[in-house]
Formats: structure tokens, sequence, C-alpha cells
């Protein structure tokens, strides 16, 4: 395997697409981590005001300064969106007033006030204020810096240190974090102030927030600080796991982004137009939480479906049984057609019927082919599903003193939930009757 | 259950608290406006204000040591305030409160504190055992990870609530008790000398409230103090050794016996004490007489 070098050195890492990408996940990771916290205390919100409120403390650090200086923009911005925090805060408390609406009043008024200083300041210097609402990614790896020997994109540099002080930050005081996140109060009781926590989370969103600005813009920085941690939410339990999906989320939003921003456009009749790789990486984003929201293995759509089928099959296979039971009673032989059309009198899909016919052929439970029958073991399980039922019955008649007419439809819903023990538990609490209240003989175990 | 210990006499049950020290129940222990008792958990004339209306006023209370102490009283008398007063959550207008002499910020080590179950979110992304290595943060000290010894008494804690078998569950897979339980097995794992309970009965099913009714009256058989807020009068006599009953003063406090009477029941609740309310209490104190 080549050494890492070499690998550089020999793909096409210094053309314009693989900065794009690069600029675009090393962002988009920077956010993502600071996000997950934000979402597990449901201030998603608070990315949005804050991605806005930091306008005027970069317009007032470059008004104050005279420079484009990155350490200067961020402390600006760090202050404001620390600041932003402090008075939702306050509004809510003070006022007493709902917290989001303390932060709407909150954000909007910087906002305001941002623009206002963006255009004071445009009218001396090049400030776009297009270019800090939707980003310039494109532009990222024109402008280099050079620092400690190499030369890099400038937004690398900097996006790449808020993703190391972010990732070193949250490792360090990883505990520190869970605590005051999970359950604050407890957490300043053992002497982890939950309010120097919250603030310093606020710190590390709004200098990550501002980070990103060039590259994707103030408002769709909101979508790379939530969507992965959403994202990750589908398919993780635990916290480290969901920061480190939602990192990965984020890195992989990015060269899908920037494919679908180079190829989007000539799918809808307009080649040789690109759009903003921002915009796609939004997109691939929402593609991925959808994906997520789909096919997550425990709280996805598709397995939770699943999950619901494999139930109705299992209710599907005892009811067969013990309806081949009922027609053994009876004496009647069980065709094929006959057990399917008694099966979905009971609105048992055509499907569910299937798979659970099938598979008490492949267990063995059941034989033979025009005319289904039980074998011996077929013919136990059967009896424990109609024992069930009619001491279920019992049971519900003696304890409930359930009229006789209501007695099936309950019976009918237990006997699916009853185990061994519980099978015992009845027989104690009935008496171990021979006949249920219909006067139907309770099967009993051979021993 | 022990009721009576070698000093189990009454306590001053003033039906309007005075802003003198109340003698104290138990031991040689010094209270007064000079000298802060060194009982185990003391509250001397503390009054908490929101938006300026008063929650507490005025309340002097000095905790026995290594009983099962109930805080009694209706919904708004400020039971949850005077936890989260003591611990500091909550700002005071006056007052002192100390724990064994000394203010709470030098005492944390020795109080455990198990907030109301909706308090927190339990969609949260954490296993029950996660939850419960939370209550060995204050030993393990900041930037440090959680290492094995503070693992094992994390598991020893949940094994003691009867929950080790769902140490690596998910804490929403847990029913409405198991979650009360991690909280409690939490608060173990403190290994506190003092702990403070925020309605630990409150939509619990039966069994554990009688599983954790057990696991108190072990904690304080074993000297420690442990302070419960509760409003079922009914099972209040039950359960505790000493009471305190609060509706913004303390009304009365001092042993079950002499302390849950209707007359002090009724100047707590006021008119809020219902009919039944007072048959159940009657009840109660019928099934108590030998």
């Amino acid at each position: 395997m080549p050494t890492m070098p070499a690998i550089l050195a020999t793909t096409t890492w210094t053309s314009l697409d693989v900065w794009i990408v690069a600029i675009g996940a090393i962002s988009g990771v920077a956010c993502a981590l600071p996000g997950v916290f934000l979402l597990l205390r449901r201030m998603s919100m608070m990315g949005d005001a804050i991605s806005h409120a930091v306008l005027p403390g970069l317009a007032l650090a470059f008004l104050l300064t005279n420079t484009r200086d990155p350490y200067v923009m961020l402390t600006g911005a760090a202050i404001v969106g620390v600041l932003t925090a402090v008075f939702t805060q306050w509004i809510h408390s003070a006022g007493r007033v709902d917290e989001g609406a303390s932060m709407g009043v909150v954000f909007t008024v910087l906002f305001a006030l941002g623009l206002i200083l963006i255009v004071q300041a445009a009218n001396h210097v090049d400030l776009d204020p297009g270019c800090v609402l939707y980003g310039d990614i494109e532009a990222g790896p024109l402008e280099t810096l050079r620092f400690a020997g190499l030369a890099l994109p400038r937004s690398v540099w900097i996006n790449g240190g808020v993703l190391v002080i972010n990732a070193a930050i949250i490792f360090a005081l990883y505990k520190e974090f869970r605590i005051s996140t999970f359950d604050p109060t407890l957490s300043t009781t053992l002497g982890i102030n939950a309010t120097f926590m919250r603030y310093l989370l606020m710190t590390l969103v709004a200098i990550t927030t501002v980070a990103a600005f060039e590259t994707v813009g103030s408002i769709l920085v909101i979508a790379m600080l939530i969507v992965p941690a959403a994202t990750a939410r589908m398919w993780s339990d635990r916290l480290g796991n969901t920061l480190l999906v939602a990192a990965a989320v984020a890195a992989l939003s990015a060269p899908i982004g920037h494919w679908l921003a180079l190829e989007g456009p000539a799918w809808f009749g307009y080649p040789g137009v690109d759009t903003k790789t921002a915009g796609g990486i939004a997109i691939a984003l929402g593609g991925l939480f959808a994906l997520s929201v789909v096919f997550a293995p425990r709280h996805g759509v598709v397995s939770k479906a699943l999950h619901r089928l494999r139930l109705s099959v299992r209710v599907a296979r005892e009811d067969l049984l013990g309806l081949l039971h009922r027609l053994g009673e009876l004496g009647r032989p069980a065709e094929n057609a006959m057990v399917n059309r008694l099966m979905r009198a009971t609105q048992v899909g055509p499907i569910t019927l299937g798979l659970a016919m099938r598979s008490l052929r492949r267990e063995g439970l059941v034989t033979g082919r025009g005319r289904v029958q039980l074998s011996q073991r077929g013919a136990e399980a059967a009896r424990d599903i109609v024992r069930s039922h009619r001491l279920w019955e019992t049971y519900l008649e003696q304890h409930l003193a359930l009229p006789a007419d209501h007695l099936h439809h309950a019976a009918e819903l237990l006997e699916h939930v009853t185990s061994p023990e519980m099978r015992e538990g009845l027989e104690r609490e009935t008496g171990q009757p021979e006949l249920d209240p219909h006067g139907k003989p309770i099967p009993r175990s051979p021993d | 259950m022990i009721r009576n210990g070698p000093s189990g006499q009454s306590r001053v049950s003033a039906e309007v608290t005075v802003r003198a020290p109340m003698e104290s129940v138990h031991g040689p222990v010094a209270t007064g406006e000079e000298h802060p008792s060194s009982a185990p958990l003391s509250i001397h004339d503390v009054t908490v204000a929101y938006h300026r209306k008063p929650v507490l006023w005025d309340v002097d209370y000095d905790a026995p040591e290594g009983k099962l102490i109930g805080v009694i009283g209706p919904n708004g008398a400020g039971k949850s305030t005077l936890l989260k007063v003591a611990l500091d959550l909550t700002p005071k207008a006056s007052g002192q409160i100390t724990f064994y002499g000394q203010p709470y910020r030098k005492q944390r080590r020795i109080v455990a504190y198990v907030p109301q179950r909706e308090s927190v979110d339990w969609d949260f992304p954490i296993s029950a055992l996660e939850v419960v290595a939370m209550g060995r943060y204050g030993r393990i000290g900041w930037f440090r990870r959680v290492g094995r010894k503070h693992r094992e008494a994390a598991l020893a804690a949940l094994d003691r609530v009867g929950m080790a078998d769902y140490a690596h569950r998910q804490i929403s897979q847990l029913s409405g008790g198991q979650q009360q339980r991690v909280f409690l097995a939490r608060a173990l794992a403190q290994d506190a000398r003092i702990y403070l309970m925020d309605e630990p009965f409150a939509g619990v099913d039966a069994a554990t409230e009688s599983a954790i009714v057990a696991l108190l009256q072990q904690l304080s058989a074993a000297g420690r103090t442990v302070l419960v807020v509760h409003h079922d009068l009914q099972s209040a006599a039950q359960y505790f050794d000493h009471v305190m009953l609060l509706n913004m003063r303390v009304v009365a406090a001092g042993p079950v016996e002499t302390t849950l009477t209707e007359q002090n029941l009724r100047a707590t609740y006021g008119g809020r004490l219902t009919l039944l309310e007072e048959a159940a209490h009657a009840m109660a104190q019928s099934r108590r007489e030998p």
C-alpha cells in the first residue's frame, strides 16, 4: 500500500474539485459535532439563531479592525454568538417569554443590525451580503494561506482549525457534555456547571458557524449543524456512535453534494451549467436523512414494517394452528381451500397467511398438500394455543364477569401473549375446569 | 421499621413558624444564629421568592441524622424548591443552609440528589449503566474518563435496585418504574451520606414503589439521612420515620406519630384537605393503633 503522501501526489488532489469537496467535508464534520448536542438539547433553532446573529459580530470586528483576519472575525462572532444565547435566556426568564419567541426576538434584531453594519462597511470595501447568505465554496481553493510551511486554501486552515478545536474540546469534556446535556440539574449539583457547559457549546456553535460561513453561508450552515445529527440518531442509541455517524454523514455529503452540483443541472435539461456545491451538500444531507428514515435498522420505516409483519405472521401461525385443532375436534377434514377461506374471514391478508403457512410447513408442524394435517409436534403446539384460549375465557368469566359473547375476542388477543408460566398461573387461578364457559373441552397436556 | 430512636421525643410542632431557632431532636446539637447546626441538613431562616412572590417563607429545619424523612405538603407548597435551594440550584432571598455545618459547595460529595423523573429526556442516546455512572462524575473530576472502578461501582448500584440485567439497554426501552430505579441507582452510586429525592414514587408501579421504600429504609438503617418529597398522605405514615409538613412555611416537623395529626394536616393543606383524604388519614391512623 502506498504511503499517504504518495496517494496525495498521484491523485488529482490539487484540482479545484478535490479541494471544494475537502472544504465541504471539513466544515461539515466541524458543524456536525456541536450539532449533535444542539439536537439532543432540543435547541436546533439556536443554531439558526446564532448563525444569523453573528453577522453584527463579523461586521463590527471588521469595522473596528479594518481587516478580514480570521482570528478577529472568529472572536467577534464568538462574542456575539454567546451574547445571543445570553440575551435569549434573559428575555426568556426575565420577560417570562417562551424560549422560542425570545430567540426570535434576539436573532432577528441582531441580524438586522448586522445587515445595516455590512451595508455601511460595503461602502468602504467589498463585502457581499449574498455571499454571507449562500457562501462561496467554489472560491475557497483560490485563496491560499501559508502556515507552518504549508500552503493550503485559507478555508481549509480555518475550518480545519475549528474542526480540531471542536473535536478536542468534545473529546476532552465528553463526560461533562454528556451529563450537562442529559441532566443539567444533576450536572450542576455534582460541580459540573451546566450553565458554563451550555455557553461553551454556544461558543463552539458560534465559531463553527462563522468558519463555515464562507463555505456554505449562514442559511445552509443550519443544515450542516442539524441534519447529520438527526440522521445519526436514526442509526444509533449511544452518544459516542451518534457523534461518529454524524461526522461520517457530514463527510459523505460533501462529495455527493459536489457531484450533484456538477451533474444535477444536466438532468433537468441545463447541460453545461453547474450550481452551487453548498446547495448540493444540503440536498445530499436531506437525501441521506430520507434514506435513514426509511432504512435505518431500529428506527427506520422499513424495519418497523418488517417487525409488524413478523408479528402478524406469528399471530397468523398461531391462529392457523388453533383453527386446525378446532376442525379436528369437529372431525372435519381441513381442506386447503376451506382453511384459507376461514382464515381470510378473520382479516388476515393473503401475504401474511402465505408466509405463516410456509413457516409452519418448513418447521414440520403442518404436513399434507390438498388437505392440511397437523404433525405430532404441530398438534401439541395447537393444543397449547387452544388451551390458552379457553383458559383465558374461563378466567375472564370468573374474575371479570364478562358476558359470554365478549370472552372470545379478548381471549383471542391474550392467547398470543401467553407464556407457559402464565398458562400455569391460569390453571391455578381457574381451578383446572374440564370445560370452558361455552361448554367446549379445555384440551390438556398428555402428561 | 424503627420509628423511635433513643431520642425520639416530640419535636417542636409549631403551628406558625417563629424565627427562633428550633430545638434539635437528637443529640447535643447546638443551633443558633451564630453557631451553625451540625445536623446533616440544617435550614435556617430560608426565604425563596419567584418574581417577588414568596415560595418558601422563613423556613427553619434541622434534619435528624439517619432518619427517613418525608417532606409533605400540597401542590405548590415549595417542596421541590426546598430541595433545589438546598442544592444551590435556586437562589434564596435570605437564610443559610448547611450540610453537617458546611455550605453545600463544600459538601457535594456527601449529598446525592434524585430529581423528578420527567426532568430529563428519556430518548437520550445513553444506556442505563451510563446514566448510573453519572453518579460517579463528581469523584472522577473534570477531563477524566469513567474508569473500570467507577463502571463497576455503577453496575453494583444497578444490581442493588434489581436492574443489573438492563445495564446495556437504552433508557427509552425501560418502563417508568425501571427508569425511576435507574435514577435511584445513580444516587446510590454517589455513595452519599444525605439523599434528597424529589417524588421518587411518581408514576411507578406498586412493586417498584415497595422496592424503593425498602431500599430507602435500608439506607436510613445504615445511618444515611434520606429526605423524600412526597404527596401521598396515606402512605406517608407507613413509609417515613419523620415528616416535615410544608406549605410555604414549616407547619410542623417531627416523628410521624406526633406530627402527622389531623390538626397539623389541616393547617398544612388549609381548605384543600378533602373529605376523602381525611377519611384515608383516619383509616391509616386506626390501622396503626395496636
